[in-house]
């Protein structure tokens, strides 16, 4: 199996490389001189000559990628401009946080959605079917910003029950101590029960409005997928045999339609990672989305470019993840490039 | 991984993620609170140090708060009662005492100022400072030369405690200028150890940490999130500031920081959209205060050397057709003071901003393009910078609204914020919106950058007329000799000239709004548009 991974891994370089080039090529396309942009508001040409120089954009284009490959071989993503620091800290102060905010999301919308997918599978036409198929709609079709508006001013504003949309951790508690980087994990290290309750109080709202957007296709998946395993042979002769309804759908039949189902969580979790950039713009949540979009803005390129090479790692991770775990659900399933 | 392990712990998983209830807040940390001062903005700092390259304005304020500089200026009080900054005099920050002569001033330190890790303040970092301002290039060279300070030849050390700044030419804005953010005092040792061959001035070092001796130092800076100051209990350039720590939160969404301060969490906020301003101050929950931008107006330019706007007539009809009440109604809900429609008789007085004679009356304009030889209109672009969208946009669908009126057809252009200084440095936009504001307050500051034909990057018309400069470089130089009746003659003159030339039409002296809670008192108004956190007490 390892050497399946080291192979599969092998086949990502490739396309490790040309986002490195396309990146590189389409920020240095966008419009809108950053040199001119950082010289401040009252710059003469000079000013942004100069800038410009400093910064190494008076270079020809080919000198300038070679830089920055060899920096990034080196590990070095470059600095940003707006933020002041070197990128490849940045991402990694921040990625945690994005992280620990889409798997939290993605977890409560699993453990919603799969129960509602089976058994709006198990009573096609019921209420409880119905109910799934509202649901998933509504999620889907409300745009995140606006759930988490909504949220905000309900469970903030009106009522008072969640504090407020200030990031991470309450304005008065320190973070603690980092190891993983994840706030619930970090501070039940800590033994900072506060600070815990702080954090995942603080997760909450922003985890809740990105399990509603998601919740749509994996409940939608769940059911299709069950609804056809249910319809099969094998349940009609487990159902025949005289076995429970319960043995018969969560051993069997569940097992056999999780395949799809996996397929869709892991595309769900790269578009949440999408999604993560609106909502962590309305929790003010410290994140990488937020981080490359305000990058983008102000035509700063370094770590846009380090934000795309990190999601263009993170799927081919995620993607071998996947694979592997069809393996382990399916022994059918061999893993091969 | 088996595979029936593997699926037990997903149904586990599954069963133990549950949506936890929401916490409380712990009471053991309202003393904090307290002495603490919240603030949410949008954006915050991307460098601590103001000489840094491509300094942000958040960042300016941090620098004012943190650094100080030999002189600062007194307050009076501005409109509303709300202290406000006074142009015309000057105390010591740092400095004891200040010995103005023919061709130089002469700056005593204070005795007891010591920088925040303890070494005293002298006056070779003062030197050291300057010399910095002024060779860093960028803003604040630029900055710097706008009072004719340019050599580091300029900045004397006369004794340990006492610094000499000579004068390049006789120029009222050289002390002004020394009152800005820019030309603060940085700890020269601390720096200089910490710089390197190809960075002689330290600035990778002071991006990161202040290293000053002002009333506030950053404990904690995490850009884009958020910045914590501490005070500095042993700053002598004033009273001892009442709040003891600042913490400045970085809120994107402008809904969730009204949110915030409407729910009692944060203490004070800008940058709010004008209805949330608008809406909170009719409400009267919290303290609003609302103080014109000095020296600053929001405009409407056009590139006078290009056709359709390098004929006169065309210009007038446009000011004729813009829809200035309804701006200020539907775009700024009341919250700008009018630049326009002043009476026909009114005389021109020694001041900017004052409002012009120009007023809506589409027939006149039409009349003024049939002049023109422009009967039928044309069609020509308007464009404005996205980052203000927030005026900006509305502002131009008025205007384009407008214009179709009189014929002219108008594209509007969004220029996205990174674009628009590439963009204004181009000088080819046609038509546009956009607002200029001097630290400096004096009218001929502003038309040396604006009108002036050296052709700064504010005259974003392109406007070049010899007998505007002579009333300009007159006015200048009548101000260096204190010459009162000659000053007055050519403000008056070069006023009346942008007014009947009209390449930029001026449309309303926008306002900074700032909202906080009840308890928090001392804003202060400075030119700089910032807080000034040393004046502030909460409770």
């Amino acid at each position: 199996m390892l050497t399946m991974i080291g192979k599969r891994l092998m086949f990502a370089i490739p396309s490790l490389i040309g986002v490195v080039i396309v990146t590189f090529l389409l920020t240095r396309a966008l419009p809108g001189d950053p040199a001119a942009y950082f010289a401040g508001p009252a710059a003469t040409k000079e000013a942004i000559e100069q800038i410009r120089k400093k910064l190494g954009f008076d270079r020809p284009l080919i000198e300038q990628f070679f830089r920055y490959t060899n920096d990034l071989a080196h590990g070095d993503f470059g600095n940003s401009l707006t933020t002041g620091q070197p990128v490849a800290t940045e991402l990694r102060n921040r990625l945690p946080a994005s992280a620990e905010l889409t798997l939290l999301g993605l977890l409560v919308s699993v453990a919603i959605a799969i129960p509602l997918g089976v058994l709006a599978a198990t009573r096609p036409g019921s209420w409880i079917d119905h109910l799934c198929r509202v649901t998933t709609t509504a999620g889907v079709s409300l745009p995140v910003f606006f759930t988490g508006l909504v949220l905000v001013y309900v469970f903030y504003f009106r009522l008072g029950w969640s504090p407020a949309p200030l990031g991470r951790l309450d304005v008065f508690y320190s973070a603690p101590p980092t190891v993983t980087g994840f706030y619930l994990i970090d501070t039940l290290i800590a033994r900072d029960f506060e600070a815990f309750r702080s954090a995942l109080s603080q997760l909450i709202l922003p985890a809740t409005t990105l399990a509603i957007f998601s919740l749509a296709p994996i409940a939608r998946m769940t059911r299709a997928s069950m609804l056809a395993v249910l319809a099969s042979d094998f349940v009609r002769t487990a159902r025949a045999s005289g076995l429970s309804p319960g043995t018969v759908i969560v051993t069997y039949a569940f097992r056999n339609a999780m395949l799809p189902v996996i397929t869709t969580l892991s595309m769900v979790f790269s578009f949440l990672l999408g999604a993560n950039v609106l909502v962590e713009k309305v929790f003010a949540w410290p994140g990488i989305g937020s981080y490359a979009v305000e990058a983008l803005i102000s035509s700063d390129f370094a770590p846009v470019q380090g934000f795309v090479l990190t999601m263009a790692v993170m799927y081919v991770l995620l993607n071998l993840v996947i694979d592997i775990l069809y393996g382990v659900i399916d022994p059918r399933v061999r893993l091969e490039g | 991984m088996k595979r029936r392990d593997f699926l037990k712990s997903v149904s586990g998983l599954a069963a133990s993620a549950m949506v936890p209830a929401p916490a409380i807040w712990s009471p053991a940390k309202a003393d904090a609170r307290s002495e603490t001062l919240l603030i949410v903005s949008e954006g915050g700092p991307n460098n601590l140090d103001i000489h840094g390259v491509g300094t942000n304005v958040p960042g300016y304020e941090v620098s004012w708060n943190c650094y100080d500089r030999l002189i600062t200026h007194e307050m009076k009080s501005g409109p509303g009662g709300v202290p406000y900054y006074d142009r015309d005099k000057f105390k010591g920050e740092l400095a004891d005492d200040m010995n103005v002569g023919d061709m130089s001033v002469t700056f005593k330190l204070k005795k007891n100022a010591k920088f925040h890790d303890g070494t005293p303040v002298m006056a070779k970092d003062v030197k050291w400072s300057l010399d910095r301002a002024v060779s860093v290039g960028g803003f604040p060279t630029f900055q710097m030369s706008a009072g004719s300070l340019t050599k580091p030849e300029q900045f004397v050390i006369v004794d340990d405690a006492t610094v000499r700044v000579d004068f390049a030419t006789r120029d009222r804005l050289t002390i002004p200028d020394l009152a800005v953010i820019v030309p603060c005092v940085v700890n020269s040792e601390l720096v200089k150890k910490n710089a390197s061959e190809k960075d002689p001035w330290g600035l990778e070092y002071t991006k990161q940490q202040t290293a000053g001796s002002g009333a506030y130092k950053v404990t904690k800076w995490t850009a884009g999130t958020e910045v914590i100051m501490e005070r500095n209990d042993a700053w002598v350039g004033g009273p001892v500031p009442k709040i003891k720590r600042v913490i400045w939160r970085m809120v994107p969404q402008a809904g969730n920081r009204r949110a915030l301060l409407e729910r009692g969490d944060a203490d004070i906020s800008y940058e709010l959209p004008f209805k949330d301003f608008q809406e909170m101050k009719a409400n009267g929950k919290l303290d609003v205060v609302s103080l014109p931008f000095s020296n600053g107006i929001q405009y409407i330019g056009m590139n006078v050397t290009k056709p359709p706007f390098d004929n006169l007539k065309v210009r007038q009809a446009v000011a004729y057709a813009i829809p200035y009440q309804k701006i200020i109604d539907a775009v700024l809900f009341g919250l700008a003071n009018p630049m326009f429609g002043a009476a026909k008789d009114k005389p021109t007085e020694v001041a900017w901003p004052q409002p012009h004679k120009y007023y809506t009356d589409i027939e006149k304009a039409k009349a003024l393009m049939a002049e023109a030889g422009y009967p039928n209109g044309f069609e020509t672009t308007i464009s404005f910078d996205l980052n203000f969208a927030g005026v900006n946009e509305p502002l131009c669908v008025l205007v384009q609204e407008s214009l179709t009126q009189i014929g002219i057809k108008t594209t509007i252009n969004k220029v996205p914020g990174a674009n628009w200084r590439t963009e204004l440095t181009k000088k080819e936009m046609p038509l546009f919106t956009n607002v200029f504001s001097g630290w400096l307050d004096y009218p001929e500051y502003f038309f040396y950058w604006c009108y002036h034909g050296n052709n700064s990057i504010f005259n974003t018309m392109s406007y070049k007329s010899p007998e505007m400069d002579k009333f300009i470089d007159g006015a200048r130089k009548a101000a260096a000799l204190g010459d009162t009746a000659a000053y007055d003659a050519d403000v008056k003159s070069f006023v009346d000239l942008a007014f009947t030339d009209i390449p930029r039409i001026p449309l309303y002296q926008p306002f900074v709004n700032v909202a906080m809670q009840k308890n928090i008192s001392g804003y202060q108004y400075w030119f700089h548009r910032r807080l000034d956190y040393r004046a502030m007490a909460k409770g």
